[in-house]
């Protein structure tokens, strides 16, 4: 089977607000543009099309119907299209070329989260018998979460407030970033509660972006990219969605995902955490060693836009790839409420 | 690209009452919910799930022993809600909690009527506040109080009501689902729809391929690039092709039958769905000369609405050549 490599990623501006229409075509078209002008490849040489976004964000039936006049779907394309983040988009697309049946693949993600009242639309994704009708929104079950951990002294406030600052002093580098800067722990500790026990920096802001990633069999790649950004594996397990039943203080999909992967020497590792505890959670699952760089484009805590922020990370680990400051990556993506779907990629030059 | 307004933009309010059936086992819960009961499920590792989950959480065996628990419990985490969201069970600040019900191995999810977050605490006993009716839904559980304060308020109203057979227990239950959104128009869409209210009818040209399209588009699903000069359309045209809508239904506002046809602008590659009116339904036909009826001017607003349908002209037909790579 042929190997699969990440050959190009581009990325909309991370914002609060977009003006645009929520089928992303006006944050699509220019990264596109972008990918295509990277790699010289041109919509015609695409074998395959795949996407992530969500009708609830946008509050349409088969949104993600019009996005696809971003991509020139005529004469007919070859496409597929997930209710998730589009990092699920990319485990399809990456079958897709193992399977030999293609040896290109272009995956996008967008998501207009403004439109919308995001925490309250994000209720739709529980059990819809005994979860949803109550509307519990995305912050509260967080904060019920990161309670957990609190109590039991796997983390304090002042962790979760030095997971905020790491991530928006690296997040300066990334111009794509929605929030950065330096900000001293014990001021933000000083901040009222948004949700008993997280504050605002605990918590990733609502973001509109779109990123869009190129994939190719490892072959076609060393044509599109001096360092492709090989796909050694790619794993992703699912937790209960009963969240009584679960011990919400670990994320035991990713661990298991974990132990399928070969993770010895991951110099940096890209987390999907949309919420600071979230990310202690993962770097416990993962048993990363200290050296392992976290996040160091700033991760979700500083834009976190809606089913594509997991991709934007696989994006970010490969980039880091491309651009030869890094041999072998780790990225994570998540997926539904409380870190309940989790994918992990390695990636690798070689 | 003509200087850009910003884009037309106007709420979008959606929603709908979600009408699911329940089976055997969210079924007998929440027949006890309405009997003012809680009942959970044994997993295959002897653990008592509440709520039921239909299958084992670890191994997807189907459960089926029922295990009646206590309506009172402790706190496992909390959270606290201080602006609390549409639909959520308190309109006043409240906890949400983890409950683990006396005889329960898991927790349930609910609010907890508080006042303030000094009251709470991981542990606490708390009590079950069934609703002032039952019906048959989780919200039966109007929310948890503590375990010694008194009911003083009045719940709110129960969610609606599946029909069902007198003394028949919950097969369905129904839960309303509404949304709030700001919905934006694309640039190209606003000019389209800001032409139409002086009566003009604007496309656009993709700038590769030449193609006009009308209503324009965020990105010519051709080329993939904005569609950009604009082009002015006369309001004649063809029915490329058509249906007669014999059959009626919720909120038609016209009387069976009528022509729901497919109409060509002259000059523009796409066609958009309009009435044809004017003629008997069967007098329509596929290549047939059309021109738009107008509403009156004080009408009109952003919105294709202004047309009130397309009648024929009385020119002769389209040959089928001249529109066939359209169909």
């Amino acid at each position: 089977m042929p190997e699969v490599a990440v050959a190009g990623f581009a990325q909309a501006p991370n914002v609060r607000e977009t003006a645009g229409t929520t089928n992303g075509v006006e944050m699509l078209v220019p990264i596109l543009a972008e990918v295509f002008a990277a790699t010289g490849l041109s919509k015609q040489d695409i074998g395959f099309w795949c996407s992530g976004s969500s009708d609830y964000l946008a509050g349409r039936a088969f949104s993600f119907i019009a996005a696809v006049d971003a991509i020139g779907a005529f004469p007919p394309i070859h496409e597929s299209h997930v209710e998730m983040d589009a990092a699920w988009a990319l485990y399809e697309a990456w079958l897709k070329i193992r399977t030999g049946e293609v040896d290109t693949a272009l995956v996008y993600g967008f998501g207009k989260a403004s439109a919308g009242q995001l925490r309250r639309v994000l209720a739709l994704q529980l059990d819809p018998y005994v979860l949803a009708p109550l509307w519990p929104d995305s912050l509260s079950l967080a904060g019920l979460q990161a309670r957990l951990g609190l109590e039991a002294g796997l983390w304090s406030e002042k962790d979760l407030a030095e997971v905020a600052a790491r991530a928006r002093a690296d997040a300066t580098d990334n111009p794509a970033a929605q929030l950065s800067g330096r900000v001293d722990v014990a001021e933000l500790l000083d901040t009222p509660y948004v949700a008993d026990p997280l504050r605002t920096h605990d918590i990733a802001p609502v973001t509109d972006g779109a990123a869009v990633l190129v994939l190719a069999s490892a072959e076609r790649a060393r044509d599109l990219v001096d360092r492709p950004a090989i796909l050694t594996g790619v794993e992703h397990r699912v937790d209960s969605p009963v969240l009584g039943a679960r011990d919400l203080t670990r994320s035991p999909s990713t661990e298991a995902a974990a132990r399928a992967l070969d993770l010895d020497g991951v110099e940096l590792a890209e987390l999907h955490a949309p919420f600071t505890h979230q990310e202690l959670i993962l770097r416990r699952a993962l048993g990363l060693n200290g050296d392992v760089r976290i996040s160091p484009s700033g991760g979700a805590l500083t834009g976190n836009p809606m089913f594509s922020a997991g991709l934007a990370r696989i994006g970010e680990a490969a980039a880091r790839i491309h651009r030869g400051e890094a041999g072998k990556t780790l990225a994570h993506a998540t997926s539904g409420p409380v870190l309940q779907q989790n994918l992990l990629a390695v990636l690798e030059a070689r | 690209m003509p200087v850009s307004e910003a884009p037309l933009s106007a709420p979008l309010n959606v929603g709908f009452d979600y009408t699911r059936s329940t089976g055997p086992v969210l079924g007998r819960f929440v027949e006890a919910l309405r009997e003012r009961r809680i009942e959970g499920v044994r997993g295959s590792d002897g653990r008592v799930h509440v709520p039921p989950p239909e299958y084992d959480p670890a191994t997807a065996e189907p459960l089926t022993e029922f295990v009646p628990v206590a309506a009172e419990g402790e706190v496992v985490s909390w959270s606290w809600c201080a602006a609390p969201l549409d639909g959520q069970p308190l309109s006043r600040p409240f906890a949400w909690v983890l409950v683990k019900l006396d005889g329960a191995d898991t927790s349930l999810l609910h609010a907890l009527d508080a006042g303030s977050p000094e009251n709470v605490h991981t542990g606490q006993r708390v009590r079950v506040r069934w609703a002032d009716e039952t019906v048959g839904h989780i919200r039966d559980i109007a929310y948890f109080l503590p375990v010694d304060a008194a009911d003083t308020t009045p719940t709110e109203d129960p969610p609606p009501v599946a029909k069902r057979e007198e003394g028949a227990p919950v097969s369905v239950i129904i839960t309303p689902v509404h949304l709030r959104y700001q919905h934006s128009a694309s640039p190209e869409e606003s000019r389209y729809l800001r032409g139409l209210a002086e009566g003009r009818l604007l496309g656009q040209r993709c700038p590769a391929c030449g193609k006009v399209y009308i209503p324009p588009r965020g990105a010519c699903p051709v080329d993939g690039v904005p569609t950009t000069d604009e082009v002015e359309l006369p309001d004649t045209g063809i029915v490329t092709t058509f249906c007669i809508v014999n059959v009626p239904f919720l909120g038609q506002r016209l009387k069976p039958p009528y022509v729901a046809a497919y109409i060509l602008l002259d000059g523009a590659d796409i066609a958009f769905l309009h009435l044809v009116l004017g003629c008997a339904a069967e007098e329509v036909r596929m290549g047939m000369r059309v021109r738009a009826a107008w509403k009156p001017r004080e009408e009109w607003w952003t919105s294709l609405e202004n047309i009130s349908h397309f009648e024929p002209t009385g020119e002769p037909d389209a040959a089928y050549e001249t529109f066939a790579h359209h169909l």
